[in-house]
């Protein structure tokens, strides 16, 4: 489950047919951006649960 | 030279290079200890708490060039630019798992280098200064790319020299950072990254409330940059002989495998690089990096914002010549009064100035010692190795200027490209290396030079060096091979290195003495206990 944490949020930044596209936009930013800006801060969190579990 | 200068920019860039030159020779006192020893002067003495090793790595890897270069890759072509953020959400994970081992090990056989430890664990003299010369070749490239960043942001100051003089402000400002990393080693950079980092953070916070804010919203900025790339598409088509273009908002099919491969291959070699593991091992604890692995995304997040700068200079109507590496400074000067415009490119100078002293230590570190040593004077003491380590630091430096005088500038992003490629080489024997002693060391040396050779082979083009390549072979009595897509190069020949490693490891059984033992490579409880009670069997 520890390592789970750290790979998805890889595979997902390298899935890029699941965000090549301009709609849904926010903010008028086109998912393209939005979406892999947004990613960065959820795989920090997925690095730090994962270092939670290792410690439990 | 001076007939165009912004006094006001000029000035405020003038007052934060003289705070951090001054910040440089103090930080000789910081944590005060013999500088006359070398992992004092080039490891800070392993001491760099959780928060000091956050601000000297992202001050190290998010550097002045990536700051010029991202954007000005997302202003000429648009998404393909992006890739960044891909690449550096790969890090950390990785940067997780790992390097805390390296860390360890490196403690406790008081390893410095790549070529250090990988000397401890495989005993090859060989593949030893294989790596050592690999980080020293793909170095000094790169300081020479920050070179280019800083001369970038003087000239936009409109510094402009002629003749002789046309790189007289980059001479003096790299004197000064030679003379205080000379004096304080480590600890200067990471002294001033505190300054660099968060006058990086308030450029980039301003930039990107203020510029959308003058360009009416990130809906205007991004359809006036499709419709920039619509003009550059339609330039492209009209040329004689026509030009096809790929640029747009999202990646075009040709770009997705590209974009990929050059994400992971890009993530795999940075942290093979000498000046990311010189800072990584100047942590005081495995905490200290696993810390970073979660804390270090936030320079990720402002680096995805630093590329959205490409766009906005597209959308405020900014001309510049292609490789466009003056779009970011131009914005700067467009959306900014001059005050604020000397703050922002006092910022991304001191982004160059900051990897540039810690690259060169580690280029220092790793000439010393695991070529310097071995191969000239076997018998040197810590400190004779600090008065070498010292003035290779100046003569790798002396390279990077001299690289910038006399080459054209295109050699050096060139030769950049062809670094990353090299680099990545020495991940099979470092990272494999960390968790099992299966390969043998002159198996992962022939794999070494076989991802050399077909990584810069791959890169040869007929009219420049590509990142890129077509995966199809024509290959005698087997007949065509082709995945239909192109990869980046690197990732392309570390492959090969791996499975020649791999192959020759089932001939080739590892015989040398292997000095390192699993409980080494663990910081936490197993460490402690085999301190104890001496070594127990894993």
């Amino acid at each position: 489950m520890k390592y789970l944490l750290l790979l998805i949020p890889c595979v997902v930044a390298l899935w890029v047919p699941l965000f090549n596209s301009v709609g849904p936009e926010l903010f008028g930013i086109p998912f393209f951006y939005w979406f892999q800006l947004l990613l960065v801060p959820v795989s920090a969190l997925a690095i730090f649960a994962a270092d939670r579990m290792g410690k439990a | 030279m001076f007939e165009h200068l912004n006094v006001v920019a000029a000035s405020v860039f003038v007052f934060f290079f003289a705070l951090v030159t001054i910040l440089g020779f103090l930080a000789s006192r910081w944590k005060a200890a013999d500088l006359g020893h070398i992992a004092e002067w080039g490891l800070g003495g392993r001491q760099f708490g959780p928060w000091i090793t956050w601000f000297l790595l992202g001050g190290d890897l998010y550097t002045a060039y990536t700051v010029i270069a991202i954007p000005a890759v997302v202003y000429s072509i648009g998404a393909y630019g992006f890739f960044a953020v891909p690449y550096t959400i790969l890090i950390y994970p990785f940067l997780y798992l790992t390097m805390p081992r390296l860390w360890a090990v490196s403690r406790k056989h008081g390893y410095m280098t790549a070529g250090d430890f990988v000397l401890g664990r495989y005993g090859n003299r060989g593949l030893e200064l294989a790596i050592a010369l690999t980080g020293i070749l793909a170095t000094m490239p790169y300081i020479a790319l920050q070179l280019v960043g800083l001369e970038k942001v003087i000239s936009a100051l409109g510094i402009k020299g002629q003749g002789a003089m046309a790189h007289a402000p980059i001479t003096i400002a790299f004197v000064i950072l030679a003379l205080y990393t000379y004096k304080s080693g480590l600890r200067a950079p990471a002294m001033i990254a505190f300054v660099k980092d968060t006058m990086i953070y308030i450029f980039i916070v301003a930039a990107i409330v203020i510029i959308p804010y003058e360009l009416g919203g990130f809906g205007a900025i991004f359809a006036a940059a499709q419709k920039a790339f619509d003009a550059k598409i339609a330039a492209g088509a009209a040329a004689t002989p026509p030009v096809k273009v790929t640029a747009g908002l999202t990646l075009a099919p040709t770009q997705v495998a590209p974009y990929i491969t050059l994400a992971i291959g890009s993530a795999m070699a940075l942290f093979m690089y000498p000046h990311a593991m010189t800072s990584t091992l100047a942590a005081s604890s495995g905490r200290a990096i696993r810390f970073n692995a979660i804390a270090l995304p936030a320079y990720s997040f402002v680096l995805g914002l630093i590329a959205l700068l490409g766009m906005m200079a597209l959308a405020a109507g900014i001309n510049v010549a292609p490789p466009a590496t003056d779009a970011v400074p131009q914005l700067v000067l467009w959306a900014f009064p001059d005050w604020f415009a000397g703050f922002c490119f006092a910022a991304i100078a001191l982004g160059a100035l900051v990897p540039a002293a810690v690259m060169s230590i580690g280029a220092a570190n790793t000439f010393t010692r695991n070529i310097w040593k071995p191969f000239v004077h076997p018998e040197m003491t810590p400190r004779e190795e600090s008065v070498v380590a010292k003035l290779v630091s100046l003569i790798v430096k002396v390279g990077a200027l001299l690289v910038i005088f006399f080459m054209p500038t295109q050699f050096a992003l060139d030769l950049q490209l062809l670094g990353g490629v090299w680099m990545v080489q020495i991940f099979p024997a470092m990272i494999l290396g960390l968790f099992t002693r299966w390969f043998s060391g002159s198996a992962l040396l022939i794999g070494w030079a076989a991802g050399m050779i077909v990584g810069t082979s791959l890169a040869w083009g007929e009219k420049a060096w590509t990142p890129l390549h077509a995966l199809k072979w024509d290959v005698p009595l087997l007949g065509n091979f082709d995945l239909g897509f192109s990869a980046y190069n690197g990732l392309t020949s570390v492959i090969v290195n791996f499975v020649v490693a791999a192959a020759l490891s089932l001939i080739l059984r590892p015989r040398a003495r292997d000095e390192t033992s699993p409980g080494d490579y663990t910081d936490s409880g197993p460490a402690l206990a085999s301190a104890v009670f001496g070594e127990v069997t894993l």
